[in-house]
């Protein structure tokens, strides 16, 4: 193996509710604060405490941060899942484990390397508290990582001291064990054949999580109204979007709050009370994940028919049913672009990263407040909940929210008589009008058959007639969404389609792959109704390869049914497991297509070793 | 929900309340309606109660679930908007609507069947919340739109049209909002339009959750010899509780008050409810008196009515989450909005 400077993964196997999550994140920001771009994945189960968990770290002076599956070094902490980690350190890596206890002979390994430091033991003899000892075993393999990988050390000791500033006696206590760690490194290992050093990579960059920065763009959206029902893997967006508020929303004058957060009984009463609160024109939404989408179907449905805005995040999971809860899929896309009984299309928004997420939440207001719908953001577990390093967020003060149509007292006092689903021929967008505000504009909302007027009806004309416009509205959305990413490289000779967190993974792919002369184009698409530059870039291919994180390639089933492009130019790659995307699982599925056998092999050993 | 439109014509000599609106300007569009419903009574008692406490309709939200009950907000207040959602949700909604815009008058009709079966999490949830709004269950024991099956508040032995009795013991939403904490508790029977217009009056000044059970026979499916939800039935068993006076604020001087050992309660809003008979050693602030006595008398079959239990002393959903005492609408998005600045050095911490 030759000696790596800024391009190696490692992976870590603990047991969970053992505080290795602060060791973990303290190693992934130490080293994002060294300039060098950086991922971290937490792969970790539906539990408290005691069922195996994974980290992953991969750091790439190139900005390929997707997930690696050739792992350079192992930090094997937990005994339960030695077998299963072994086997996955790529030929001639590392393994760090805890030679406290003996490894069982059967497990090693010629090609792999196996690097021993008796963090219990350095524990016990360090250490009093049971509790403490267990955590600092945590923060010494840290303190060894740190020297075997050339961590900075005045990094971590800041990091350290911001963590634990005013407990004393914890930030003693993590001192402690990290030099227990570190010096056992140094005294014990020569140097390993990959290493940090400094970059400037991250000056403009932030370290964040996808429902941190949704959040964050419901507060600058100006989102009042905050109804959900506590769900993994979308809680932690409630969460910050309460911090945040906490932070910016209590008005310094009066200490009232400029918001208002309801814990629901369930989801179908969240989307509820972000219905009546749209009603009367908040900007009202919820969070949730595919589960919480299924019990919301009824009302979305009623709100797409009403036509009253709302946003519904999802951050999805894997189904079906409760599926696994904390682990990554894009599983929800045909339940949410048609969610509800009846003839319903919904608009929605594919961010890719925390960044998005950030951007794309004002944008689902205005589109939801425009088209009086209900538009979703579809964020997905290894967006919402890993920490991402993204581009410094933005904020453009002259931001003027995008309220729609709604007409005002003197609009509404001008009028003989209001009529409310009596649109505009080219927007297909009816004026609606608020309660509160001037008798003339009441009417009464209705989910039952409805003609123009507002009127109950259940004459076919016109029923048909509200429901056509329904259809063109939802079409006419798709100038307004964000438009696709394309990204064209001359000779190629095929399309990849993708959407939301598959896309570094993707394009790392497309480089790799390029680099042995299989070129081809990228796409990512940003929203649903589809812009007319996806159907385009669709057909300039004979091929197009379908990236997604669900078996039944539903984002190639919404390509076919909404655009006219013939299915067979679709060919689908899809990766489900639940754990985020690599270049490989793509590299691998591409050239299954576009390689003869042979290359294939070849091409398969190039890629994964 | 077809409607039909009532012709406007107002006679000169119809009383004008402090807005100078006639009754015609509460009323709604025509009912459709079994002849004879009990809901229609409710609509009229909603419409008499409205037009005295002199509420601007645009003023009002009107927001209902599915079946029969669930229709009628088409039919009182014209000038109000309204909401027919789905079957079950309106307290969610309505909950929402209050979130956004706590000025309204919110009120939410809704039937035993959506309340006390589909949506019985949903009114639960809302009346723990305490939000402020007038809940009214237009309580006939039967499923009317889908023909006659029997309702979660059906009493056992009660029997169907075909004759089949009940044995389900029936939710009792009294009971039940007694015990989640329900601050106003009402139950009434919608042919007693004098008992029933004082407590819509007193709900509106409600501080929060107001739950009103009206006893509303179905004519068609349960008005039938057998049914413990019939017009004779409720008339036989009836026991009217509490007699109250709603007083408001400026009339207070001129209300006799504190007579024969009565009861008043002092409203959030100023107002006050005078309970002007109550049975001996009953308390209609005291929840464990209040329960004990709808405890023996609903074991005697009878149907306990009047403003059952008030307490005004238990914050709004608005007052628990602090937020301004005006409509969240209308706070500017100026105000809501941080800015560049505040996001620059907010990302500090992002490193």
């Amino acid at each position: 193996m030759r000696d790596r400077v800024n391009d190696f993964a490692l992976k870590l196997a603990n047991v969970n509710g053992t505080g290795s999550a602060s060791a973990n994140g303290l190693l992934m920001q130490a080293i994002f604060r060294m300039g060098i771009p950086v991922s971290g994945k937490n792969l970790f189960p539906s539990n408290i405490q005691g069922l195996p968990t994974w980290y992953e770290i991969r750091v790439n002076k190139n900005g390929y941060t997707a997930r690696s599956l050739d792992y350079d070094l192992m930090v094997a902490m937990n005994s339960q899942t030695y077998a299963r980690d072994i086997q996955e350190v790529r030929e001639g890596g590392y393994l760090l484990f805890d030679s406290s206890w003996p490894l069982d002979p059967e497990l090693l390994r010629d090609d792999v390397h196996f690097l021993g430091v008796p963090f219990a033991q350095l524990c016990n003899d360090n250490f009093r508290d049971p509790r403490e000892r267990i955590l600092m075993k945590n923060i010494a393999y840290a303190g060894t990582l740190v020297a075997a990988l050339q961590v900075d050390m005045e990094i971590v000791t800041a990091l350290l001291e911001e963590k634990y500033a005013g407990k004393k006696k914890l930030s003693e206590s993590n001192t402690r064990a990290l030099r227990l760690g570190y010096d056992y490194a140094r005294d014990h290992f020569g140097p390993l054949p990959f290493h940090l050093e400094k970059m400037d990579a991250n000056s403009d960059k932030i370290l964040i999580d996808g429902n941190t920065a949704i959040a964050l763009g419901c507060v600058y959206a100006g989102a009042t109204v905050a109804a959900w029902y506590p769900i993994t893997p979308s809680t932690s967006a409630m969460d910050a979007f309460k911090v945040f508020c906490e932070k910016f929303r209590k008005d310094p004058e009066t200490g009232q709050n400029n918001y208002i957060i309801i814990q629901a009984e369930d989801e179908l009463a969240a989307i509820g009370m972000v219905i009546g609160a749209a009603w009367n024109g908040a900007r009202a939404f919820t969070s949730t994940a595919g589960p919480g989408i299924s019990l919301m179907n009824e009302l979305l449905g009623f709100a797409y028919y009403a036509e009253i805005p709302a946003v519904i995040i999802d951050v999805e999971r894997v189904g079906p049913s409760t599926g696994m809860p904390t682990r990554t899929q894009q599983g929800d896309v045909l339940e949410c672009a048609y969610a509800s009984h009846g003839d319903t299309k919904h608009i929605l928004l594919f961010p890719s990263n925390p960044a998005e997420c950030f951007e794309f939440a004002p944008v689902a207001f205005d589109l939801a407040e425009r088209f009086q719908t209900p538009v979703f953001l579809m964020s997905d577990l290894d967006i919402g909940m890993n920490d991402w390093v993204v581009p410094r967020l933005r904020w453009n003060d002259g931001y003027q929210p995008d309220r729609g149509c709604v007409l005002s007292l003197e609009e509404i006092e001008k009028l003989s008589k209001f009529q409310r689903y009596m649109a505009d021929s080219e927007s297909q967008i009816a004026p609606r009008t608020l309660p509160g505000v001037h008798p003339k504009g009441s009417f009464f909302t209705r989910g039952s058959g409805h003609n123009k007027f507002g009127g109950y009806t259940e004459i076919p004309d016109e029923y048909q007639e509200v429901m056509d416009r329904l259809l063109r509205k939802h079409k006419a959305a798709a100038k307004f969404v964000p438009t696709p990413i394309i990204q064209r490289r001359p000779g190629s000779s095929f399309g990849i389609v993708t959407i939301g967190g598959c896309d570094p993974a993707v394009r790392e792919a497309l480089d790799l792959l390029a680099e042995r002369g299989v070129v081809g184009d990228f796409m990512r698409i940003r929203g649903f109704p589809f812009d007319a530059a996806v159907e385009s870039f669709l057909a300039e291919h004979d091929i197009n390869f379908v990236i997604e994180q669900n078996r039944d390639a539903q984002l190639r089933s919404l390509l076919t049914l909404e655009t006219n492009v013939p299915k067979d130019r679709l060919r689908s790659v899809l990766v489900y497991g639940g754990f985020p995307l690599s270049a490989r699982h793509v590299i691998d599925g591409v050239l299954n297509v576009l390689a003869p056998e042979s290359e294939l092999a070849a091409a398969g050993q190039k890629v994964s070793k | 929900m077809p409607s039909i439109v009532k012709p406007v014509a107002t006679h000169p000599s119809l009383q004008r309340n402090d807005l100078g609106l006639t009754i015609r300007d509460y009323e709604g569009t025509m009912s459709t309606l079994c002849a004879g419903c009990g809901h229609d009574s409710i609509t009229a008692a909603l419409t008499r109660a409205l037009w005295e406490v002199a509420t601007p309709p645009h003023m009002i939200a009107k927001l209902s679930g599915i079946g029969c009950s669930s229709k009628t907000p088409a039919y009182f207040v014209n000038g109000a908007h309204g909401l027919n959602s789905a079957h079950g949700r309106m307290p969610p909604i309505a909950t929402g609507a209050n979130a956004a815009n706590r000025e309204l008058v919110c009120i939410g009709i809704s039937g035993d069947g959506d309340s006390l079966s589909i949506g019985l999490g949903h009114m639960c949830h809302a009346i723990r919340r305490n939000v402020r709004m007038i809940y009214v269950i237009e309580n006939n024991g039967v499923y009317g739109l889908t023909k006659g099956q029997f309702s979660a508040s059906a009493d056992v032995g009660s029997k169907s049209k075909r004759g089949e009795p009940n044995r389900m013991a029936p939710i009792d939403s009294v009971m039940l909002g007694l015990s989640i904490g329900a601050t106003f508790i009402a139950r009434s029977f919608s042919g007693d339009k004098d008992q029933l217009v004082p407590i819509l009056k007193a709900a509106v000044s409600h501080r929060g959750f107001a739950l009103i059970d009206v006893i509303s026979p179905c004519v068609t499916f349960n008005d039938h010899e057998g049914s413990t939800k019939s017009y004779l039935y409720t008339r036989q068993h009836e026991l009217k509780a509490t007699e109250t006076d709603f007083v408001p604020p400026a009339s207070e001087i001129l209300a006799q008050i504190g007579q024969n050992g009565a009861v008043n309660v002092t409203m959030h809003d100023g107002s006050m409810v005078r309970f002007k008979g109550v049975p001996p050693h009953y308390d209609p602030t005291d929840r464990g008196k209040v329960m004990d006595y709808l405890e023996e008398h609903n074991g005697k079959g009878e149907v306990v009515t009047g403003l059952l239990y008030l307490d005004e002393s238990v914050p709004d959903l608005h007052e628990m989450n602090k937020t301004p005492g005006f409509a969240l609408t209308k706070v500017p998005y100026q105000k809501l909005c941080p800015g560049s600045a505040a996001l620059d050095r907010l990302q500090e911490d992002f490193r």
